[in-house]
């Protein structure tokens, strides 16, 4: 797996955080790809079927959205399972998240004001949910999407007990 | 405040009922509920027929007198004026020992309520009908914005401009002791921490940092501004000569103009049009500079805030506690860069970013710029003008990419549109012109990347069209943030972004190494990566 940063010259690097999600988030994402692919498609195949004209064209876009869309449903959700991991300290949060564009985020505990979960009607139904942190910047909370909902709940107690035992305004 | 007598424009109107005077308090309070001032009632309907003036008059004389047009007219100006009188009756405000509540709404009442202990700015604003009047719009933001785009905010449409005086002295008054700061380069008086007379009288003078001079005004040219007045005056004359079905070509001196445009010789035309086009464009732009920033105040009060003033027309008064600074920014953006100005900015919590709200200095030589973030930071030097570190050569390489690209893509388009016969071919030609252009702007892009990390402070630099230094407090960062697409790892660069409550909420150090980005921020707030590093 490739590994940010090839320093090796004895300079500190970012090493990943410890926990994957759960790999159930795989058939998630799969999930969602396939959504989306189907969204593009069905457009395509009702204008094929209505419209004459534009039928050699659509035909092959449409076989085009196929394939790429099978990549997409095979690739990109493994890579997301590969980037996607977490880990909680008693003093910060730390994520990696994304597939083409990584992204690592880390929030001290002391910093953090709220922690939520949300869970999608496909997720409820693979028992997945997604862990929010926010704090109070506009640049956005860290997610962590794809957690079993047990590791989720634990980690969202954990944060809640913590953060709340910080007094301030987190600013 | 008491209801003066009806004001003029006003018709006696019955009030509706007064709504039951509140819900038992859940704290106690010294001030009993106040009302907003009655002379909103002229003010706001007025205002709001003065943006439907100029449709309305269209509306009434020009496409012909129609009852009905004068009727709905009627009927417009009388909602206002009873929307006014509703609002008015059903909006009070208090101001407890702990809390600021703002209680409104007829139909949907809403009811705020602000812990007072989280207000970090008062901002006052009158434009010109409010000003007529003696009041003011006074906003008192907090330090949160939880949900992106909404803004924890308290307005009181409109107060006078004595009460908001009263309440921007009040409301961050408890800022006391640990917000003073030490005597600055400036040499300070030695006043600041001096206990104040509670009776909010008229506002105390403060200590000025900076104020507007008119050697200033030789910059606003160099200000976009003069591009958006000459936007705003075509689309105005076009609207009006659209309304009143004017054809431009019926005005005599615009058809003189049409004829010479027409007869003379192109580069004669060129040449006058270019010169009224500048003309137009440095006239307005000196006009919007002085709209804006007419008698700006900087200053330092006593009770630890940070005080702006300006406005020539619509007058801003926005105050900020010194606590809730988190560093300034400096913005140069190209022609104001050329010319030797900068304009310098706060960053800081609870401040809304949009609305030029946290302007600490107009467009001004950029050695005041500097100045003025010393000066309200309150250390000697200015971090901004710190020796930066650059960025490596590979990033260099993605800044000439990224502008070269895009410009590369359209000649390609362009001229193979060219060839199908599509378009003409001086699209492309032109298109290919501006690649030297490109490639300055990505060099120029590189050369302005540079990040340093100072005793308290963490500045970073971008941007070419428009270059910003950041310094950023280093206890102000809240979080890390490292991104790196692929293209970036093949290089070794990452974007690694200082994470704030304050501003943007982001500051990036955009293409350093990984390495150094990583070291970086590892130095800047010491402890909150050290867990998640590993030496190879």
């Amino acid at each position: 797996m490739k590994q940010n940063g090839e320093t090796g010259d004895g300079r500190p690097r970012l090493r990943a955080p410890r926990h994957r999600v759960s790999r159930k988030a795989i058939t998630w994402w799969t999930l969602e790809e396939l959504m989306g692919v189907v969204m593009l498609l069905v457009p395509q195949l009702v204008a094929a079927f209505f419209w004459d004209a534009g039928r050699p064209w659509l035909v092959g876009t449409s076989i085009a959205t196929v394939v790429l869309g099978a990549v997409a449903c095979l690739v990109i959700p493994r890579w997301r399972y590969r980037v996607h991991r977490w880990e909680a300290t008693g003093e910060a949060v730390y994520t990696r998240t994304g597939w083409f564009v990584q992204d690592w985020r880390v929030a001290p505990l002391s910093r953090i004001q709220t922690v939520d979960t949300q869970r999608g009607p496909v997720q409820q139904m693979l028992g997945l949910a997604t862990v929010t942190v926010t704090t109070a910047s506009a640049a956005g909370p860290l997610e962590i999407p794809g957690l079993d909902v047990d590791v989720a709940q634990r980690l969202v107690e954990e944060l809640t007990a913590v953060t709340q035992a910080t007094r301030g305004d987190a600013t | 405040m008491t209801a003066p007598d009806p004001t003029p424009g006003v018709p006696p109107l019955d009030l509706p009922p007064m709504p039951p005077a509140a819900e038992a308090p859940a704290v106690p309070f010294e001030q009993d509920w106040r009302r907003l001032d009655a002379r909103m009632l002229a003010v706001k309907p007025i205002s709001e027929a003065g943006k439907l003036l100029l449709p309305l008059v269209v509306v009434l004389f020009v496409g012909g007198t129609d009852w009905w047009k004068l009727w709905g007219a009627l009927a417009g100006g009388g909602l206002l004026v009873v929307a006014g009188v509703v609002r008015w009756a059903t909006t009070r405000y208090r101001i407890s020992d702990t809390h600021v509540e703002l209680h409104s709404g007829l139909i949907f009442r809403k009811q705020r309520s602000v812990p007072r202990d989280r207000l970090r700015t008062v901002d006052a604003t009158s434009d010109l009908v409010h000003r007529l009047f003696g009041l003011s719009v006074v906003k008192v933001g907090t330090g949160r914005n939880d949900k992106v785009g909404e803004e924890d905010e308290l307005s009181l449409d409109a107060v006078s401009a004595a009460e908001a005086e009263h309440l921007r002295q009040v409301l961050l008054r408890r800022a006391t002791g640990a917000a003073t700061t030490t005597g600055t380069a400036t040499g300070a008086t030695a006043e600041a921490g001096a206990p104040r007379p509670e009776t909010p009288a008229e506002s105390e003078p403060g200590e000025v940092l900076a104020s507007f001079r008119t050697s200033w005004l030789r910059y606003a040219p160099l200000t976009l501004s003069g591009l958006a007045a000459i936007g705003a005056l075509t689309g105005g004359a076009f609207q009006v000569a659209n309304e009143l079905n004017l054809d431009p070509t019926d005005l005599g001196p615009l058809r003189n103009v049409g004829h010479w445009l027409e007869d003379g010789s192109l580069p004669l035309v060129l040449a006058a049009v270019v010169l009224v086009l500048l003309i137009v464009m440095t006239a307005g732009a000196v006009v919007l500079y002085l709209v804006q920033y007419w008698q700006f105040t900087l200053s330092r009060e006593a009770d630890g805030t940070l005080r702006v003033r300006r406005g020539l027309l619509t007058t801003r008064s926005v105050s900020l506690e010194e606590e809730r600074l988190r560093g300034v920014w400096i913005a140069e953006p190209l022609l104001l860069r050329a010319g030797g100005g900068a304009r310098c900015g706060a960053v800081a919590t609870g401040l809304d970013t949009g609305a030029g709200s946290d302007t600490l200095l107009p467009p001004a030589p950029r050695a005041e710029a500097h100045e003025v973030a010393a000066t309200v930071l309150a250390v000697g030097t200015a971090p901004t003008t710190a020796p930066l570190r650059r960025h490596p050569r590979s990033a260099r390489r993605r800044r000439l990419v990224r502008a070269v690209v895009p410009v590369l893509v359209l000649a390609a388009g362009l001229g193979a549109a060219a060839l199908a016969g599509e378009l003409p071919h001086w699209l492309w030609w032109v298109s290919v012109a501006l690649l030297p252009l490109a490639v300055l702007l990505g060099v120029d892009r590189y050369r302005n990347l540079g990040h340093a990390l100072t005793e308290r402070y963490l500045v970073v630099r971008s941007g070419s069209l428009v270059r910003e230094t950041v310094a950023l407090q280093r206890t102000g960062i809240v979080g890390w943030r490292v991104r790196q697409s692929p293209f970036q790892r093949m290089a070794g660069l990452a974007t690694v972004s200082a994470v704030t409550a304050a501003g943007e909420g982001a500051y990036a150090v955009t293409d350093v190494d990984l390495g150094d980005g990583v070291a970086l921020a590892d130095e800047a707030v010491p402890g909150l990566l050290r867990p998640f590093l590993e030496t190879s």
